[in-house]
């Protein structure tokens, strides 16, 4: 029995910030940052969009994509490092928004840039157990970076939602399985109460970042005998631009198979979100019959790797909703003052 | 607004459920619980609304109501469903595009907080379609 | 039904009286009244207070006690005292609810008092005080204000009937100048058209200079039956017509975003009940909360045609001297507007200008005047016509 992607949508806020701008703030040498980060500009929300506004918005976008009767999810779990209470759930604003309440479970999840796709992995097993028929699974950030911190100049804003089914002729997109590689490795947190991470510079890397996404990567491979050359693209969770393209040379995928979901560079990190785009990006453009491989990475640390086949059904359900491409488009550009104000770094009395 | 205030008609905010009377035919959102026309002779029901309308008018906002003080400048509108009921809400979007009879789909927003430590209200704004 | 008129009349200063509380104006007023009737106050059968929101400005409830108590009525003479509220028109529904106590022959001497005092709260609070006259939970909600709805009506009154942001601003020039004759008035000074028209934007089309402000003051009458009336006073003004009607609370629900159909209605009833029409006033009092109210106004109640509101105020018809006189107390706009007292203030206007004693802003000959008090965006509407001959 396969279980897999029944629909999938995304939301980016319209408002972007240029590194330039940001550079400019804390006297840093843009054109350095932008080569050795390979990210130009950065989404930022609107005054009044949140973690739970781009969550229901993505959500939303997935369950009119393929037309589905809201009532049959079973499950609402938004992954986030940005929920915008500390207690009270964020997936229960999504079910009542989308129409899926009262008949469901729910619940936040938290692992860093990864929850989002933690989320997919307890889908899968709820909807393959047959405890519920669909599972909606949102990763969803606006993202944090101290101001003058290197974060800040990736820390981006958007969500992405994935329903996850297992009737077959609803399937837009096979998941033939996925594997996680978690250990306790402290590359980066956020203490109770405080606004923004900390981080541990160069730890993130091997450590962190490259160990863990290899690992989740090869160990999917290896568990289900495939190879690179057997994907027509891959995913991986992007902090920068530089990383997702190492950790691909590293494993032995090309530049090509990770350009259509490579989405960094003109959106920025959106944690929760940013391999969930990038899959979103990958799926508005396969074909059916394409494979997608996958890895997302959360600090903390783990990856979760993914192996998944585009079916026939992707062409039907596509063009319903906002594709990744068009939600870049036409951004709003604004400075750091405006940037400032709507990310509430400017305290009003 | 209090908490139970506002969680009494969420619903109704999140998703533009509204009333219509079964008797006349007419739509209600905000939604009302009487039928102005027919009154105790109408029959109410439930009706979600697709949210596409039009703005019958508008104004931008320089001087803030209270709590609203971090938007400033804002658009509010009244906007006019397909079927045909009016509500106030605010229209995201640069002021230079708005104009009478813009068409307008809805999004779902932060309406406000009860202050730093207090519940968020979540709803429907509209933007430009 | 009994006829009614008003023997004795009182306006505090109009403006921001720091060294003066809530019941000091009122006080004031009462009293003033009280002596402008010549009437003792063992003859008071009852008195009747319109009061917007004290329980928002100075965080006072039973408004009619505390006034009745200070006004020296309630400890020996136990006078009943109501307070009256319906938003802006709190006044003028105090004012026909008095009437209607003395029409009715329930009472003979009934004061029909107003105030509010509104500085005693930040700029901020004196706002949202006044934005829960609005739709709290489906405009409020939303981030309106009252200078935002009336904005929207501005908006579509432009947008229909083209009318202008110049137009609008002659009310407001209009209303200043008138103010400078008047005493009690906040402003006195003398505005132009450019200086509404540079002033800062409060919430487009409506800038500062298109707004009402916020003010401290009281107002009071004294009615009595008009049989015994020239007992009291030598000029007694009748009261030939009240009328009151209802809209939806929303702006959004109003049948025309650019029609006032409570004043229209309350207008028809007033006029039907005096058996008079807008060619018989001679000068009127108009809720100018916002310039567009009063170009809404003088439309609703037929002394313009719809959409024409403005044309015929930058002609002058409305200005002292002109076809009908409008506000030539200074209005809201520039004589002040304590927001529970205007509708009572509106009546002490008219009574002055009928008996002749309104000074350099008088109105040659005026016999027959109206005063129009409106709550929120149009919810409440409240028409008066009185004479100066029975």
């Amino acid at each position: 029995m396969s279980v897999g992607i029944v629909s999938y949508g995304a939301y980016i806020p319209r408002y972007r910030i240029k590194l330039e701008d940001i550079a400019k703030v804390w006297g840093d040498d843009a054109e350095i940052l932008k080569a050795g980060l390979m990210v130009f500009e950065k989404s930022f929300p609107d005054v009044d969009e949140d973690t739970a506004t781009m969550a229901v918005e993505a959500a939303r976008s997935a369950v009119n994509r393929a037309g589905l009767d809201a009532q049959r999810i079973g499950a609402v779990y938004t992954g986030s490092e940005s929920h915008p209470y500390a207690v009270k759930p964020t997936s229960t604003i999504v079910a009542e928004a989308v129409g899926a309440t009262p008949v469901l479970t729910a619940a936040d999840f938290e692992f860093a840039c990864k929850a989002g796709t933690a989320a997919i992995q307890a889908c899968m097993g709820l909807v393959s157990s047959g405890m519920i028929d669909l599972g909606l699974a949102i990763g969803a950030d606006v993202a944090q970076g101290a101001p003058g911190d290197a974060l800040e100049y990736t820390a981006a804003a958007g969500g992405v939602a994935y329903v996850i089914g297992n009737k077959e002729s609803e399937l837009a997109a096979i998941i033939e399985d996925t594997y996680s590689f978690t250990t306790d490795t402290p590359d980066f947190w956020r203490r109770e109460g405080m606004p923004y991470p900390e981080h541990g510079g160069r730890f993130t890397g091997e450590p962190g970042y490259f160990k863990h996404v290899t690992n989740a990567a090869k160990g999917l491979m290896e568990k289900i005998g495939t190879k690179p050359d057997d994907y027509d693209f891959a995913v991986f969770h992007q902090p920068n631009g530089k990383f997702p393209s190492r950790a691909a040379s590293m494993l032995g995928f090309s530049k090509e198979q990770i350009k259509p979901g490579l989405v960094v560079p003109r959106l920025g990190n959106t944690y929760s979100g940013s391999c969930m785009m990038g899959i979103a990006a990958t799926l508005d453009q396969a074909k059916p019959g394409d494979r997608i491989f996958a890895t997302a990475f959360g600090s903390g640390a783990g990856g979760d790797a993914f192996s998944i086949t585009v079916t026939d059904r992707i062409e039907e359900i596509r063009n319903n909703a906002p594709k990744v491409e068009e939600l870049l488009a036409n951004p709003i550009y604004a400075d750091y003052a405006k940037y400032a104000r709507h990310k509430g770094k400017i305290k009003l009395a | 607004m209090s908490v139970p205030r506002f969680w009494r008609k969420q619903i109704a905010r999140y998703n533009l459920v509204g009333t219509y009377c079964k008797a006349c035919n007419e739509y209600f959102y905000p939604p009302r619980n009487l039928c102005p026309t027919c009154r105790r002779e109408g029959e109410i029901g439930e009706f979600k609304f697709n949210g596409n309308g039009e703005l019958v008018t508008y104004t931008v906002i320089h001087a803030a109501a209270e709590g609203f003080e971090g938007q400033t400048p804002y658009v509010l509108g009244i906007v006019q469903l397909e079927e045909g009921p009016r509500l106030t809400s605010q229209i995201v979007g640069d002021p230079k595009e708005m104009h009478i009879g813009l068409k307008v789909r809805p999004v779902f927003r932060r309406l406000g907080q009860s202050g730093e430590r207090g519940m968020i209200y979540y709803g429907t704004k509209f933007v430009p379609a | 039904m009994r006829e009614v008129a008003i023997i004795g009349v009182k306006n505090t200063l109009f403006g921001e009286q720091w060294d003066r509380s809530f019941r000091d104006l009122v006080v004031e007023a009462g009293v003033g009244a009280v002596e402008d009737a010549g009437v003792a106050g063992e003859k008071i059968d009852s008195m009747f207070v319109g009061n917007m929101s004290g329980g928002q400005f100075v965080e006072q409830e039973h408004i009619g006690a505390l006034i009745a108590d200070y006004s020296g009525l309630a400890k020996n003479l136990h006078v009943p005292s109501t307070r009256v509220e319906a938003a802006c028109a709190s006044g003028g529904l105090a004012l026909r609810q008095a009437i209607c106590a003395v029409a009715s022959g329930m009472d003979d001497i009934v004061i029909a008092a107003g105030v509010e005092k509104m500085t005693d709260v930040p700029a901020s609070k004196a706002s949202s005080a006044l934005a829960a006259a609005a739709d709290r939970e489906w405009e409020g909600i939303m981030g309106a204000t009252f200078p935002g709805l009336y904005a929207m009506i501005a908006r579509m009154h432009m947008h229909r009937y083209g009318t202008t942001s110049e137009q609008l601003a002659e009310v407001a020039v209009k209303n200043h100048f008138n103010g400078q004759f008047n005493p009690i008035a906040q402003y006195k000074n003398k505005i132009t058209v450019e200086t509404v028209l540079n002033s800062i934007m409060v919430a487009d089309p409506l800038r500062i200079f298109d707004c009402s402000p916020i003010t401290d003051g009281a107002s009071a009458v004294i009615l009595a039956p008009a049989d015994i009336a020239h007992e009291y006073t030598d000029t007694p003004i009748y009261v030939k017509g009240t009328g009151q009607a209802s809209d939806t609370i929303a702006l959004h629900d109003r049948r025309d975003i650019t029609t006032l159909e409570a004043s229209v209605v309350a207008g028809r009833r007033a006029y039907e009940m005096a058996g008079l029409g807008p060619k018989d006033i001679d000068l009127v009092e108009v809720h100018d909360c916002f310039t567009i109210a009063e170009i809404c106004a003088i439309e609703d109640l037929g002394f313009a045609k719809k959409g024409e509101g403005g044309k015929v105020t930058q002609q002058g018809e409305t200005a002292i001297g002109g076809r009908i006189p409008v506000n030539t107390s200074g209005g809201l706009k520039a004589c002040g507007h304590p927001v529970g007292a205007t509708g009572i203030k509106q009546a002490v206007e008219i009574a002055q200008q009928l008996r002749g004693e309104a000074g350099k802003r008088q109105v040659d000959g005026a016999e027959i005047g109206m005063t129009h008090n409106v709550g929120g965006s149009g919810a409440t509407a409240v028409v008066h016509i009185f004479s100066r001959n029975r």
